[in-house]
């Protein structure tokens, strides 16, 4: 097992729920009321030293498996099975089960190089989550574009408000049953 | 006649002063167009500012979700536009690690060599553009100039200037031109002359260097922390390259040397940027030597040239004997991309390439791949999963986030955008300095809007 994975777990036993090393990315499935502690942990503990949150973002896994078909013809596509010379320690487990959302970490440590990847899954009726910009001022930008794309919102963060999209948008636009087509034009034609 | 002072002010600390918020953008040339800042001054310093992005905001990530995975590639041209070819190879290489397919090594010095003159015209941009918001002018003509060079050489490659869409999932989309090499040392050889003038003209101009020096500074600890990469950290002094780091590709076997600097100021980041440029067509050349296949590949004629209307006749009436061994004259933007060079340049795999045009248009098994994998609801498609792929940008760490949920569109693609982490520290750096340094700490930043807004 990654090494990095194996002292997460060890550290915090209760929060681990599932982790693997697919492609070679290690990554950790966290409960999310740890989520501020095994951040903390990561970027202080010496062997991990991870100094840098490379990346935060957001997946919304509601449609995951069931997008529309595009033609009858279409399962028929041709899939394509990593070659068995692909070093692969272990399958991926999929998508969160009963959680819509996944919060998606990148850590990254410049002295031992390693790079970590933690995911906490959320649920639609409850999509919140405890801040990380006290740890990294970083999150801080981040987190705004998490909440704006996808209305998850971060606990304690000090300015949670819209980045990309404009005030008065409705509705955030990367959550899957946001109609790609759908226009809110801030200046309507004249009269 | 003496003048009468108001007697009851004897100093200007007993005069009314208030804060003035000033608004900078986003219609100000220096904000290019996209940025707004609220700036809160007392006097000339700036007390506090607000950055305020999304003004070119386009909806990549939604888009990419919307079409299949070499659909993305013209949409990731427009992320960092100055210098789409590391973006199109940092997108392709995160789904090839999706696929767990390897491309051929030429494939690789091939997207290199491009991805290092992107480098080059990047940094020549940012450079030239932040001198000439300073006054030079002249330095700004003069690297415009190198960068058209370099665009040429890009458009000989891949036909286009700006909007390259040059790599594709499992490779690129076709080889280097027969006279690249010469090109390429003509166009080095002019872009070192106006590198030299330039460091003529600004590294030691009294009036550059008041600008530049001291101001915008920020310390390896903060630039850490807001998660900062590229030529902006190591202006700081801090030693972190993807390309020596987490070496992808083949950069490990290329030597180069990353510049760093020691105090994390305007001047730190233009001595970074001009000294990386000189790395990075050392790495062209060296890449140009090594490249497997010779510096020009060679085309082994097979057979007459033919035009490729006149092979798919003689392959519909089933002669296929008369046209095996005939290549194919297509559209010039095709060049390159034939069977000669096919092997070298694109992966071995045809699940995930198009074939030779001469198959395409000779063969049925050609004919089927290619339809396999340009008709609607085909096309690539990667095993469920999620990976997370680096490759040194112009302005630092780009990495791509991907999720496949096994059908033929990506899931979810996500950007991170190196310029992203500097903007959201910009307001911290900004803080204490003057207004006039404003112009040239934003110009260092690099901000391209396509790939901070998407």
């Amino acid at each position: 097992m990654n090494p990095l994975i194996e002292s997460v777990r060890q550290r915090f036993p209760d929060a681990v729920s599932a982790f693997h090393t697919y492609r070679g990315d290690a990554t950790v499935v966290l409960r999310r009321s740890f989520i501020v502690d095994v951040a903390r942990f990561l970027k202080d503990d010496p062997s991990l030293a991870m100094n840098y949150l490379m990346d935060l973002t957001a997946v919304d896994y509601s449609s995951f498996g069931k997008g529309p078909v595009p033609a009858f013809f279409a399962s028929s596509g041709v899939s394509v099975r990593p070659s068995p010379r692909v070093q692969d320690e272990d399958a991926w487990p999929g998508p969160p089960d009963q959680a819509r959302f996944a919060v998606v970490y990148h850590f990254y440590s410049l002295t031992h190089k390693h790079r970590l990847r933690l995911v906490v899954p959320l649920d639609e009726a409850d999509a919140e989550l405890d801040s990380l910009s006290s740890l990294w001022p970083g999150a801080n930008w981040l987190e705004r574009e998490v909440w704006d794309m996808f209305g998850i919102t971060f606990r304690g963060h000090p300015d949670l408000k819209r980045i990309l999209m404009y005030e008065g948008f409705e509705g955030h636009p990367l959550r899957k049953d946001y109609p790609v087509k759908k226009r809110q034009p801030l200046i309507g034609p004249i009269n | 006649m003496p003048v009468e002072l108001n007697p009851t002010i004897e100093s200007s600390e007993d005069l009314e002063t208030r804060d003035m918020l000033l608004n900078v953008g986003p219609a100000h040339p220096a904000m290019h167009g996209i940025i707004r800042m609220v700036a809160k001054l007392a006097g000339e310093r700036i007390q506090e500012v607000e950055v305020e992005i999304g003004y070119l905001h386009r909806g990549f990530e939604k888009m990419s979700e919307t079409v299949d995975y070499n659909g993305v590639i013209p949409y990731t041209d427009r992320l960092n536009y100055v210098s789409p070819l590391i973006n199109n190879m940092g997108y392709c290489m995160a789904v090839e690690k999706l696929l767990g397919i390897p491309v051929p090594e030429r494939c690789h010095y091939i997207r290199i060599i491009l991805s290092e003159i992107s480098r080059v015209a990047d940094h020549l941009t940012c450079v030239g553009a932040s001198a000439m918001e300073l006054g030079a002018f002249t330095v700004f003509l003069y690297m415009i100039k190198a960068r058209e060079y370099l665009w040429e050489l890009v458009e000989k490659v891949t036909g286009a200037r700006m909007t390259v869409s040059y790599c594709r999932v499992g490779g690129v989309k076709s080889d280097l031109p027969r006279d690249f090499a010469e090109s390429c040392r003509d166009a080095f050889k002019e872009t070192r002359k106006v590198l030299r003038d330039v460091d003529g003209l600004l590294t030691r101009n009294r009036i550059f260097v008041d600008r530049m020096n001291g101001n915008g500074i920020i310390s390896a600890e903060d630039a850490i922390s807001y998660g900062i990469t590229g030529p902006f950290l190591r202006a700081t002094g801090v030693n972190y390259d993807v390309r020596k780091d987490c070496p992808y590709a083949v950069y490990d076997r290329l030597p180069f040397d990353v510049p760093v600097g020691t105090r994390g100021d305007n001047m730190d980041r233009y001595l970074v940027r001009m000294e990386e440029m000189e790395q990075s067509m050392r790495i062209v050349e060296r890449a140009l030597e090594d490249l497997p296949g010779g510096p020009v590949q060679v085309h082994p004629e097979t057979g007459r040239p033919v035009p490729a209307a006149e092979i798919v006749d003689l392959a519909k009436v089933g002669n296929i004997a008369a046209i095996a061994d005939d290549s194919a004259v297509t559209c010039p933007t095709l060049e390159g991309s034939g069977r000669a060079a096919h092997s070298s340049i694109a992966a071995d795999d045809k699940r995930v390439f198009l074939p030779a045009k001469e198959d395409t248009y000779g063969n049925i098994e050609g004919l089927m791949q290619q339809f396999k994998l340009v008709m609607f609801g085909h096309g690539v498609r990667p095993p469920r999963g999620e990976v997370y792929f680096p490759v040194e940008g112009a302005n630092g760490e780009l990495g791509f986030y991907v999720v496949s949920d096994g059908t033929g569109n990506p899931y979810r693609v996500r950007v991170r955008p190196p310029c992203f982490a500097i903007m959201s520290a910009l307001s911290k750096i900004l803080t204490g300095d003057m207004i006039a340094d404003l112009i040239p700490t934003f110009g260092s930043v690099n901000m391209i809007g396509g790939e901070l807004d998407r």
